[in-house]
């Protein structure tokens, strides 16, 4: 068989493992994340066959992230493979982060075969009972012919509904056995929504009633708009009724930073008004977003003036963490198209100004004024590398203290921008979530932030961008610590900085080694020029940025405390900001 | 599975002040399910997943092909009712749930015991089986197993006789409860009777 014929039009006698690979092809798959091993070898045997890029990963954690980064960045399935036992359980951290921010990749494992399923067989491992409960589902796959309905019905899977993480394990002998290929008998069966989603005239109209009665609304933007695309039809909502936006972590890009209504991010380390606009708003239009305990801070306390109006896919979400007003269950897109005809518009302007006059001095207290005292602040470097990139880079964010500056200080006013592992919070995510972004949309700038301690989570991941000759830019946000950790043993176990010291190699000289470029940054007069420098450097630059060992991420809502009980910078710092920062 | 002897909703008598009906109650579930392997722990995951205890599960073939019917009994409270069903329902292999604590239902129990009973003591159990309108289904010199069917509280009152008397009750096989809507009425047809008063966002919407 030579390349050109891999996806036969009529049905074709193939074995198992040329299915699994035309089955990919006909469902638009062009690169696959993975890593080889006994169980999964006819398929890769059988690779070279089709026109699929593979990306020999270094970890199989890293390929589970890089299809969902893939995958964040595009809308688009990211698809990992690896072989069955340690392979297949390498990959269980990168499908439960997928899972718990919905995000829709597939992953293929290989299978002992099936005459010795369950025997205990050499590197034989349960996958599918391991990630039964990671997984939006899963499919054990033990002949050839079930091959191509599987994968197809998982790519329906992933994608449909709330999106999420799909698992194929296939035997060894389904892949070495042959059948009939027919990729549009395969077809599954038509994708039948959840029969909960509930968006009635009634409901409706309860909700413009709401809407329009409101004086003090607020529109809560989830990672729901961009699942659902539904950018534009929030920015209607939210010109046409003058209601301010408050983001969530995985919301920000989807709807932009720099519009006069968004009031910046909520939570945890949200802006302090924010908060405060959720704490006095008479009504909240939560639109795909879960009201995650990051967020609300307790229920107990959480906006109790507000009357709620829910706009969410998942039936499961109503009433889970918070309970609402009126639900309406459905695609957000599709339910702010039938919304928006009843809503004539509005004057906001006095609680907008209202909100505008709360900032007082919060802005440039807690975030905006870092001291200009010759040490190197990571928000120094956030701000910087958004105004250098002019907010238009992809960024790949880690967990931790980084993660939260990078939230605060890079502006992200295109959606899929941010990539970064909120619901599970996986330290290692955002190297190779970058590369995954970077296949996704090889033309765009990507930067890969993350700290000391993530980033050698996963650092054997730099291998794979040189492998792949891949131009991708790297800052490591160097603190010294476990810097999130230590920031809570600060404020909640008396400085009692037990494990979190960290002591790392020299991640330029480690850059080096792989023949990656990198310079290290002290102060923020270099940065500037090393970014720059980066940025023009045809391949790879991996940054090392110095910063400040025990600042600590500003406002902070205690986990359990309400949203207006937060903790404030200590110092007022004077204001260093010059006009052209803002 | 306990020997819980509370009843669910659906069997509590209408002139029931409520006041000891606490927070968390059983909640029944009926569920078409794919009839393939690892959906029984697809659905027992979800609830040891909520950290909810399955008071009693029976499975079995529905009138539909390739789908079984549970019926499934939760300690739950109201709201996780509602959760329990959306979850139910994002089950890949679960075709229709429905939520019928409340609503009227026939309930049953199938149960085999087997007590200990020679030629001298057996007309007793024979007179207690009419009583509870059981059936003696196999007799042996020492012992004599009886079937009964029937809502909890008959069966357990059966077995609280039983053990007041002399004869000791040897084994209890109990099948968990099955449970059916009265009528023809699918919960659509609920609905568009208007039957269904449920607060907002937890009301039950058939497929269509
Ligand atoms: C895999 C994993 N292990 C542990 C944690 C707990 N954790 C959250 S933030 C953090 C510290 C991260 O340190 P670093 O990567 O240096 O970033 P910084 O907070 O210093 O910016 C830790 C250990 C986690 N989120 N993920
Ligand atoms: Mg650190």
């Amino acid at each position: 068989m030579t390349q050109t014929d891999f996806h036969p039009h009529s049905p074709t006698r193939l074995t198992g493992a040329e299915i699994l690979w035309a089955t990919l092809v006909g469902e638009g798959v062009t690169e696959v994340f993975g890593y080889p091993g006994g169980a999964i070898l006819p398929a890769y045997d059988a690779l070279r066959k089709f026109p699929i890029r593979h990306i020999l990963v270094r970890h199989e954690q890293g390929a589970a992230h890089m299809a969902d980064g893939y995958a964040r960045a595009s809308g688009r399935v990211g698809v990992a493979i690896a072989t069955s036992g340690p392979g297949a359980t390498n990959l269980v951290t990168g499908i439960a982060t997928a899972m718990m921010d919905s995000i829709p990749i597939v992953c293929i494992t290989g299978q002992v075969s099936s005459k010795v399923l369950g025997s205990d067989a050499f590197q034989e491992i349960d996958i599918t009972g391991i990630t039964l409960p990671v997984t939006k589902h899963n499919f054990l796959i033990s002949r050839a012919e079930d091959i191509a309905p599987a994968i197809r019905a998982a790519f329906q899977i992933a994608q449909s509904g709330r999106p999420g993480p799909v698992l194929v394990d296939i035997t060894k002998d389904a892949q070495q056995a042959s059948a009939i290929f027919d990729f549009n008998g395969a077809k599954p069966r038509p994708y039948s929504p959840h029969p909960m989603l509930h968006c009635t005239d009634h409901k409706l109209h309860q909700a413009a009633e709401l809407i329009r009665k409101a004086e003090r609304p607020v529109i809560l933007a989830g990672h729901g708009i961009l699942q659902a695309r539904a950018g534009e039809q929030v920015r209607t909502l939210a010109e046409r009724m003058q209601i301010p936006v408050g983001m969530t972590l995985l919301g920000l890009g989807a709807f932009p930073a720099s519009h006069p209504l968004n009031m910046g991010m909520m939570g945890m380390h949200g802006e302090s008004w924010v908060n405060q606009a959720i704490q006095e708003a008479d009504l909240l239009i939560a639109c795909g977003m879960r009201f995650d305990d990051r967020v609300i801070g307790t229920p107990a306390t959480y906006a109790l003036k507000a009357k709620k109006i829910h706009i969410e896919i998942d039936p499961a979400e109503i009433n889970k963490n918070i309970p609402v007003d009126v639900a309406l269950v459905g695609d957000l897109r599709e339910v702010l198209e039938q919304l928006l005809p009843l809503l004539p518009g509005r004057d906001g302007s006095a609680w907008l100004r209202s909100i505008e006059e709360s900032k007082g001095t919060a802005a440039v207290r807690d975030i905006r004024n870092l001291p200009d005292s010759g040490h190197l602040y990571a928000a120094h470097v956030m701000h910087d590398l958004w105004r250098i990139t002019e907010g238009r880079a992809i960024v790949a964010t880690d967990v931790g203290q980084h993660q939260m500056w990078e939230a605060q200080y890079y502006h992200h006013d295109h959606p899929r921008t941010l990539i970064t592992s909120g619901g599970l919070g996986t330290m290692g995510f955002a190297l190779p979530a970058g590369i995954g972004a970077k296949f996704a949309c090889p033309e765009r700038e990507v930067w890969v932030i993350a700290g000391d301690g993530g980033f050698q989570m996963t650092a054997s991941e730099l291998a794979t961008i040189a492998q792949e000759k891949l131009k991708i830019n790297i800052a490591v946000i160097n603190n010294g610590y476990l810097g999130m950790v230590r920031q809570w043993q600060e404020f909640f176990y008396e400085r009692n900085y037990q494990s979190t010291p960290l002591v790392s190699p020299d991640f330029v000289k480690l850059a080096d080694a792989h023949g990656i470029a990198g310079a290290a940054v002290r102060t923020r007069s270099e940065l500037a020029d090393v970014v720059h420098r980066a940025r023009q450097h045809d391949g790879p630059f991996l940054i090392n940025f110095l910063v400040e060992q025990e600042d600590s991420v500003y406002p902070m809502i205690p986990a359990g405390s309400a949203l207006h009980e937060m903790i404030r910078r200590p110092d007022q710092n004077p204001l260093i900001e010059t006009p052209q920062d803002s | 599975m306990s020997g819980n002897t509370s009843a669910p909703r659906h069997e509590a008598s209408a002139g029931h002040s409520g006041v000891e009906i606490a927070k968390i109650m059983l909640h029944t579930f009926v569920a078409y399910v794919e009839d393939k392997p690892g959906v029984l722990t697809r659905v027992a995951s979800l609830f040891r997943r909520l950290n909810i205890n399955i008071i009693s599960l029976t499975v079995g073939r529905s009138e539909r092909s390739g789908f079984s019917r549970m019926t499934i009994v939760a300690d739950a409270s109201d709201e996780a009712g509602h959760r329990i069903r959306a979850s139910l329902y994002k089950l890949e292999d679960v075709a229709e749930v429905d939520d019928i604590s409340g609503v009227s239902a026939v309930t049953r129990e199938l149960a085999l015991i087997k007590v200990a009973a020679n030629a001298e003591s057996r007309s007793g159990v024979f007179e207690l089986a009419e009583v509870f309108r059981a059936r003696i289904v196999d007799l042996a010199p020492e012992s004599l197993m009886i079937e009964i069917t029937g809502v909890e509280s008959k069966i357990e009152g059966l077995i609280q006789v039983l053990n007041e008397r002399e004869n000791r009750v040897l084994e209890v096989c109990r099948s968990g409860k099955m449970t059916m809507r009265r009528g023809h009425h699918t919960s659509r047809v609920l609905r568009a009777m208007g039957v269904a008063d449920i607060p907002d966002g937890i009301e039950p919407v058939d497929p269509d």
